[in-house]
């Protein structure tokens, strides 16, 4: 069909020719292809900003933490390595359940599909429940800004740390890590729990026979954002945990 | 002149039935095997970053380290779980472009604060 035999059809009837197609089709796109190009398009542009606005954080972490060098060296080494490690563990793990998740869809396998969404909810939650102990932890250290901190613990050394003698000016600036700390793991929390908010709903829908039959954008997209967290994570681990142990 | 024009016109339509787009992209479906070996693949790199952290290394050396493995580790999830491997030329232009223009903000603003107090010492 050309241009003119399309544009006298529109004319005559108000629409394109309306042949058979998939239910999740819309009408401006060509096909599926082209649908779920344009979908996957849209979640690069989004995931873009995000990554300026992530980048925003990174960028002020880097330079407080070479205003501000003891400070952000003495917060580095109160964090649990641990922790950090199996978190980073888990959300790998997640991200290759839910890229398991995009393949079940594209091959058009419920059971396996709806396995790999629970499989990737469930390790969500488990990073979020190590992250909630963190923080739990350093609120009973009295590291948590303008709340409950005290400079008190990086005054005299730690146990695992006994060289973290900080002047008191020095000690009262680790608020500036806490603060940076807590903005950059709690933006990334809520990407968590917003991530395992939106695979629950997919999940729903996946239960009651969506995304099987061709109609892959949601899940693909869905994986992206959840890609996009776990790099993220990728970032904040050796940042936060990791290049401050030696110093 | 004319005759350039339609043409032209015609491949950019999007028509059902009509000749394909020249930005046609076929979809490729990623095999679970190269999942399997790039998320071990993640998994042993971040036990490396780990031990990489114990050890004392010169200067700045561990946070080179941590931060290498960390690029590294977003480049596979970018181009296998992400996809943008197998993606469109649309879709790696976005990327490449996104980021490009983050590293050109990271770096403005580094080098103006790195240098704002030259001279003033």
């Amino acid at each position: 069909m050309d241009s003119q035999t399309l544009a006298a059809q529109t004319a005559e009837t108000g629409n394109i020719e309306h042949g058979e197609h998939p239910p999740f089709l819309r009408h401006h796109f060509a096909g599926v292809e082209q649908q779920r190009e344009t979908a996957t398009f849209g979640m690069w542009l989004f995931l873009l900003t995000e990554i300026m606005f992530f980048g925003g954080l990174f960028c002020s972490y880097l330079i407080f933490r070479n205003w501000y060098y003891p400070a952000f060296v003495a917060g580095s080494h109160s964090l649990h390595l641990w922790a950090g490690t199996l978190n980073t563990t888990i959300l790998i793990i997640s991200s290759f359940t839910m890229a398991m998740a995009v393949h079940a869809s594209e091959t058009r396998v419920r059971k396996a599909l709806i396995g790999w969404m629970i499989a990737t909810i469930i390790l969500g939650c488990a990073f979020l429940c190590v992250k909630a102990y963190e923080w739990h932890d350093e609120w009973v250290e009295h590291h948590v800004p303008g709340l409950n901190f005290s400079p008190q613990g990086f005054l005299h050394g730690t146990k695992d740390y006994p060289d973290d003698k900080l002047p008191l000016d020095m000690a009262e600036k680790t608020q500036v890590y806490f603060s940076l700390y807590f903005a950059m793991t709690g933006m990334h929390a809520l990407h968590m729990i917003i991530g395992v908010s939106l695979l629950t709903i997919l999940l729903i829908q996946a239960y009651r026979g969506k995304y099987v039959t061709g109609h892959v954008s949601p899940i693909e997209n869905f994986g992206l954002y959840w890609h996009f967290v776990d790099i993220v994570w990728i970032f904040l681990f050796p940042l936060l945990y990791l290049i401050s142990r030696h110093q | 002149m004319d005759q350039d024009q339609g043409q032209h016109h015609e491949h950019h339509l999007h028509l059902p039935h009509g000749p394909s787009e020249p930005t046609h992209h076929e979809e490729h479906v990623v095999s679970p095997r190269i999942y399997l070996v790039i998320g071990a693949t993640l998994l042993v790199f971040t036990g490396l970053t780990v031990a990489a952290s114990l050890v004392d290394l010169p200067g700045d050396l561990n946070a080179v380290v941590a931060l290498a493995i960390a690029c590294i580790k977003m480049t596979l999830v970018v181009l296998f779980f992400m996809h943008v491997k197998y993606s469109s030329g649309l879709t790696k232009l976005t990327v490449a472009a996104g980021f490009f223009t983050f590293i050109v903000l990271i770096t403005m603003t580094m080098t103006d604060y790195i240098s704002r107090a030259w001279g003033r010492w």
